[in-house]
């Protein structure tokens, strides 16, 4: 039988007047996968991501997310996504168990759920005494990890990371890739971009994209091998200069 | 050279920063940049180095201590300093809806100058955009912008370049490029103080300061601080790696394992062998697996620093949740 898949694109296409920001881009994503969405700024990464989050109408082609299709059922892939991005994940001037609530409150959560599932998360993050603090009074380390949770806490089938990890210290960086491996392990996929080459190399898979295009993808092991490369940043430097 | 050489074109005297009463944002900052010398203060989100910009470009008064550009102080020469230095703030400064070249001849007069004036000094950089002339900057991308954004910020030629990450979300190939230009910016003696969460661009500074929450954890040359590093640093490699991450963190002489790209970095005290942590990954089969010696990087040298100022007990009681 076939890998379930949490991603499928066929000829994904988007245009904006004359430019084709997005052009015929095909490619697949297990249940699962940590697939990272790799390319130069102005490669149309954030094109193709917003039309699988069901948050752009595509111009041409087909995607199905988490067994939807993101241009019928916007609505159901929305509901069955997660979405976080380094500039906007929590509300500063909420508490956290209020940020809890909203987002739970959002993706249609009943309020009993949601009660639940509040206490379970901060146990489970170590943040019980931090429940009716304002968010924005955190350390940067435990937004992070609250972000990723809120993200993930109406137990999507997939969630997207855009640049989750940007201006965060190493360790915390690193700590935050274990908890997206520890969510992969629990049958989330994870959809993510970044542009540290070193993060690239935690990913199952890559695609580098370029100029709307998909230039490459394969497990970063048989990237380096194919394009002669030592790490990842060479591999990167390779295939956008051709 | 500069007329007036004798004095360093940076000088911080043991700033402080405070916001309110409680938040600390700068504690005890010093240091001096020479000429022409790429000084980068490298630090993640929050550590203060938007604040010592502030302080340095005459938009924040220090609460402790002064500064100086150029021989001119802060607070009461700030009119001198904001003809002579060139500003590129964290977030994308420009006029959105003015055109690549609009933006560029716009900050050209607020500096009594022209664009055709000092269009040597931008040529090396301003060339990469100037097909897109009559684009709104707006609608830009982030390599392009931050192009733009340094082209507006040398415009009136400046003694001293004040450029607060510069290259955050930008991709690696357009920040390899944009550190080119620093490099010959510099070597036309402007001296240039640069911020960077990412580590790996440290490397490209003549001398760095690691800055984390507020303080200054060490001053150097990029070479200097990993010579300084003295742990007993081990890379791991296996075809389980999230495994052997919680492996290697449950041995007792470890002092701290973290993912590298495609190695472990772990750190072990200074009795324990190769052969030792080679030995405990075989007994508890996690499958093939490579391990050896290897040079720190700036990112290890500054997980190590932060570490072992206020984390000391973290690693003792082993809380990696």
């Amino acid at each position: 039988m076939n890998v379930e898949k949490a991603v499928k694109v066929e000829g994904l296409t988007k245009k904006f007047g004359e430019f084709v920001a997005v052009d015929n881009i095909s490619f697949d994503v297990d249940k699962g996968e940590i697939f990272g969405f790799l390319g130069a700024n102005g490669a149309g990464k954030t094109t193709a991501m917003k039309m699988l989050c069901g948050l752009s109408k595509p111009s041409g082609g087909r995607a199905n997310v988490a067994g939807y299709d993101i241009a019928s059922e916007a609505e159901q892939v929305k509901r069955n996504a997660g979405y976080m991005s380094q500039r906007f994940s929590l509300y500063e001037d909420l508490t956290v168990r209020e940020n809890i609530k909203l987002f739970g409150g959002i993706y249609g959560m009943s309020a009993a759920n949601i009660k639940t599932k509040t206490e379970y998360l901060l146990e489970n993050l170590g943040m019980n005494s931090e429940g009716n603090k304002l968010v924005g009074k955190l350390p940067l380390g435990w937004k992070q990890k609250l972000a990723f949770s809120v993200a993930i806490f109406h137990n999507p089938k997939i969630v997207f990371l855009d640049e989750p990890t940007g201006g965060v210290d190493p360790s915390t960086r690193r700590r935050f890739w274990e908890m997206i491996y520890d969510a992969a392990e629990n049958g989330i996929t994870i959809f993510v971009t970044t542009h540290y080459m070193d993060e690239a190399e935690y990913c199952n898979r890559v695609s580098i994209m370029v100029n709307g295009r998909i230039k490459a993808l394969n497990t970063p092991a048989n990237l380096k091998k194919q394009f002669n490369s030592t790490n990842m940043d060479e591999v990167f430097r390779k295939i956008t200069a051709e | 050279m500069n007329a007036n050489t004798t004095v360093k074109p940076v000088i911080c005297r043991s700033v402080g920063k405070k916001y309110g009463n409680n938040i600390v944002a700068l504690n005890n900052i010093s240091f001096e940049a020479e000429y022409g010398e790429i000084f980068g203060l490298i630090g993640p989100d929050g550590a203060g180095k938007t604040s010592i910009f502030h302080i340095l470009a005459t938009l924040a008064l220090p609460s402790k201590g002064s500064a100086s550009v150029l021989g001119f102080d802060t607070v009461s020469d700030f009119r001198q300093i904001r003809q002579l230095i060139g500003y590129m703030p964290g977030r994308f400064s420009l006029y959105q809806d003015l055109t690549v070249e609009e933006n560029l001849r716009f900050f050209a007069t607020l500096f009594n100058t022209t664009v055709e004036a000092n269009y040597k000094l931008v040529k090396d950089i301003y060339s990469h955009i100037e097909a897109f002339a009559k684009r709104r900057a707006g609608a830009l991308s982030g390599g392009m912008k931050q192009k733009l954004a340094l082209s507006c910020a040398l415009i009136h030629k400046p003694k001293v370049l004040f450029l607060d990450e510069p290259t955050t979300g930008v991709d690696p190939v357009s920040r390899k490029e944009f550190w080119g230009m620093l490099k010959r910016l510099k070597e036309q003696g402007i001296t240039i103080i640069v911020s960077t969460p990412y580590m790996d661009e440290a490397t490209m500074c003549d001398r760095i300061a690691l800055i984390n929450r507020g303080a200054f954890m060490k001053i150097d040359t990029p070479a200097a601080i990993v010579e300084s590093y003295a742990e007993n640093l081990f890379a791991v490699r296996g075809n389980r790696m999230a495994n052997l991450l919680k492996l290697l963190r449950s041995h007792s002489k470890v002092k701290t394992s973290f993912a590298f790209g495609d190695v472990h970095h772990v750190t072990v005290e200074s009795d324990t062998s190769i052969d030792e942590i080679k030995r405990f990954i075989d007994e508890n089969n996690s499958g093939e697996v490579e391990i050896y010696s290897v040079e720190p990087t700036i990112e290890d040298c500054y997980m190590w620093y932060s570490l072992s100022e206020d984390k000391k007990t973290e690693i003792n009681n082993k809380v990696f949740k």
